[in-house]
């Protein structure tokens, strides 16, 4: 069920408490998004599963079980801030750190072959990394944390620094390894990309978890019972129906009038349409579902005016 | 294989592939025989035209006793030539030497004129020539029967034969200051190895912690093994340009020593060889060779330990040198305190120096030529290693919290602290 958990992990840093008893259930099979502002705690957390640090307390499951050294040769890690030997191959480099991961020699180089093949980078395998455009080093970071086709996936920020093509091809890798059966987990602030490819998120602030869950049900849970509707205004301008909802905005643009209108919430959507189209010639109707982007400012703003 | 396995052939194949390895190896060896050969050749070399002192002689006794050499040719002149030089100096004259009196009376009675500053070789020349015929004449006044014989036989010089006591009843002839130099030659090669591949260690390290590598690698891989891996592979890198060095110096020398042949006879080569090797007979080339090898391990581990500490703690090179200071003072005394016991090996500065562990490498090197009790060669072992150990389990701590830790530079205390994170 769950591929990844962890249970109340605390870790104090001398000055510093980084994670107050954070507990996350990965699915397993699923893209999780692991949100928060910086500083929050989701280094701390990632750095943790990967065994790079020890929790002070809290447990971590790994695959049903608690989480293992020899675990680390399944996961699979692209830090936020990565750096490769500037001076060394790039072929050479990425054989190196696969076999670190644990990937005998000819099995490392088939792979690797094949991804840079797939990637169309074939004739870098003896340049060295100085040489590459920051997009191209990126291509080989990637490859590099996943040639060994580790269970877990874990992406601090990968899209960062990334243009739109790039960006877009890591989403479709993402989203092949879902495919495949990986279970993926990233940290990131670009929302978009969370709302396109995440199944679930937690949102931590100032070391604590303040928001889990699937992410279409957590927009729905914050939804507004807001509608954007566009009608054509010469059949006559709408009013609100007190009954049914109230009207926050109107704009008209060429004779076609668009309004802002919140639902009242005992009515359901069909009914609203069924209403109005009565009334006038319906053009657009959509609900406005907040986008995680407002999600995250609404609830870390909230979470910091507690203070 | 293992994961240290893994680090060390890649620590290994990177640094010995490069370039600048490969200039470094060909270049010390030829840099070493030209200091050897060159000042040899160059001494073969007729050097410069020769020179023309005119001398100018009141006395008559004096003159005739300058013999001519290759860099200074002798003249008799006068003094009215003297003069008219100063008036109107030609080239030809480079200094003229004036003697007016007898100067076993009056010494102050020789003075060398030049409009040049005269070279030692000059005034060592006249005064080697000068000081033996007035030393004869003050002999030969004593009117002592065949004083030149006497003296001729009273010249004796000294050198005692060294011979050493086998245990096996066996007498060599020894040579202490073949045992000295072999003994400054390791200290050193010990040091400047110490120091080069320690620098290594603590530069790659500081490139992976500034370059973010190791955010990547420590996911792979525990920081105890990336240290540890680190530093033998380096370790590997400098033993294989060591023994490049020596195989190329070897060469070299022997292919000059075969040019320059013509000026040095086979048989004189067979001498020097011959003498070498009786000189350095006494002493137990084995036993130094073997002790070589374990002080060198042992010091380059407990030295490059620290310096991989170093290197995890501080964020720019910069600030790596206020932490290195009290390591480079360190070694400069070992090596100093290495020299000076050259003199006296078995005295006290060298006694408690070699058993330091941070003095022990270098200092133990100059010692052992001279037979060192087993008893003290074995603490010394003990403490080295015990150290070693120890600092290598320190610095491992220090690493692996050092390495992921930016932002302001740590105090020292901050890095002992460390040793107690999780």
């Amino acid at each position: 069920m769950y591929f990844l958990e962890t249970e109340d992990v605390v870790k104090q840093f001398s000055n510093h408490l980084a994670l107050n008893k954070v507990s996350i259930h990965v699915p397993q099979g699923q893209i999780f998004g692991l949100l928060g502002p910086n500083g929050a705690g989701k280094t701390t957390l990632i750095r943790i599963i990967n065994r790079i640090t020890a929790p002070d307390s809290g447990r971590v499951f790994f695959d049903g079980r608690e989480l293992q050294p020899a675990d680390i040769s399944q996961i699979g890690y692209l830090p936020e801030e990565r750096g490769l030997y500037k001076k060394m191959k790039v072929g050479e480099q990425a054989l190196y750190l696969a076999q670190l991961k644990g990937l005998p020699y000819d099995v490392a180089k088939k792979r690797i072959t094949h991804w840079f093949h797939k990637f169309d980078i074939s004739s870098w395998w003896n340049k060295k990394l100085e040489e590459l455009s920051k997009g191209m080093q990126q291509k080989i970071q990637f490859i590099i944390a996943v040639v060994h086709e580790p269970k877990l996936l874990i992406f601090d920020e990968p899209f960062s620094g990334f243009d739109p093509v790039n960006a877009d091809l890591l989403k479709r890798e993402i989203l092949e390894m879902k495919e495949k059966g990986q279970t993926i987990v990233f940290s990131t602030h670009n929302m978009e990309s969370v709302e396109e490819i995440c199944d679930n998120i937690a949102l931590i602030n100032k070391s604590q978890v303040v928001l889990s869950g699937n992410v279409n049900e957590v927009r729905r849970s914050y939804k507004t019972n807001n509608y954007t509707l566009s009608y054509r205004a010469d059949s006559g301008l709408l009013a609100a129906d007190s009954a049914l909802f109230s009207i926050l905005s109107e704009k008209d643009v060429e004779g076609i009038n668009t309004i802002r209108l919140h639902k009242d919430e005992n009515i359901s959507n069909s009914d609203l349409l069924a209403a109005i189209a009565g009334k006038t010639e319906i053009l657009s109707f959509s609900e406005e579902i907040p986008s995680m982007n407002d999600i995250f400012i609404k609830v870390v703003g909230a979470s910091d005016d507690k203070d | 294989m293992n994961k240290i396995g893994i680090v060390i052939k890649s620590e290994y194949l990177r640094r010995v592939s490069k370039k600048s390895f490969l200039i470094l190896t060909i270049l010390v060896p030829f840099i070493f025989a030209a200091l050897v050969f060159v000042p040899l050749w160059l001494s073969t070399l007729n050097g410069g035209e020769q020179k023309q002192i005119a001398i100018v002689d009141n006395t008559g006794k004096y003159s005739k006793i300058f013999e001519n050499t290759d860099e200074y040719k002798f003249v008799t002149s006068s003094d009215a030539d003297m003069q008219a030089y100063r008036k109107n100096p030609d080239k030809s004259i480079f200094a003229f030497l004036f003697i007016n009196g007898d100067l076993l009376e009056n010494p102050a009675d020789a003075t060398l004129y030049s409009d040049q500053q005269v070279p030692m070789s000059l005034t060592d020349a006249i005064n080697k020539t000068l000081s033996e015929n007035l030393k004869n004449e003050k002999l030969a006044s004593y009117h002592l029967p065949d004083i030149d014989k006497i003296v001729a036989d009273s010249k004796i010089k000294f050198d005692i034969k060294a011979v050493k006591w086998g245990s096996d009843g066996k007498e060599t002839a020894s040579s202490s200051e073949a045992a000295s130099m072999i003994g400054i030659v390791l200290t050193i090669i010990s040091f400047m190895f110490i120091m080069m591949y320690g620098a290594q260690v603590m530069a790659g390290v500081m490139e992976e912690k500034t370059n973010r590598i190791v955010e990547v690698i420590v996911s792979s891989v525990k920081p105890y093994d990336l240290m540890m891996g680190k530093i033998i592979g380096i370790g590997f890198v400098g033993i294989t340009q060591i023994f490049l060095w020596i195989i190329l110096t070897a060469a070299l020398i022997g292919g000059s020593a075969l040019f320059l042949g013509g000026s040095i006879s086979a048989s004189d080569m067979s001498n020097i060889g011959a003498e070498i090797l009786s000189a350095i007979g006494s002493i137990n080339l084995t036993w130094i060779a073997i002790n070589f090898i374990i002080y060198f391990i042992g010091g380059y581990l407990l030295f490059s330990s620290i310096y991989a500490a170093i290197g995890a703690s501080v964020n720019q090179q910069e600030d790596s040198s206020q932490f290195m200071m009290p390591i480079m003072l360190i070694m400069l005394f070992g090596f100093y305190a290495g020299i000076y016991s050259v003199e006296n090996p078995d005295g006290p500065l060298a006694f408690w120096c070699s058993l330091i562990p941070f003095t022990s490498p270098v200092v133990m090197m100059v010692r052992l030529p001279f037979d060192v009790p087993i008893w003290q060669v074995l603490i010394s072992y003990v403490l080295l290693y015990a150290t070693a150990i120890g600092a290598v389990w320190v610095s491992a701590k220090i690493y692996r919290v050092g390495i992921l830790m930016y932002g302001k530079k740590p105090t020292f205390g901050e890095m002992i602290k460390w040793i107690r994170y999780k």
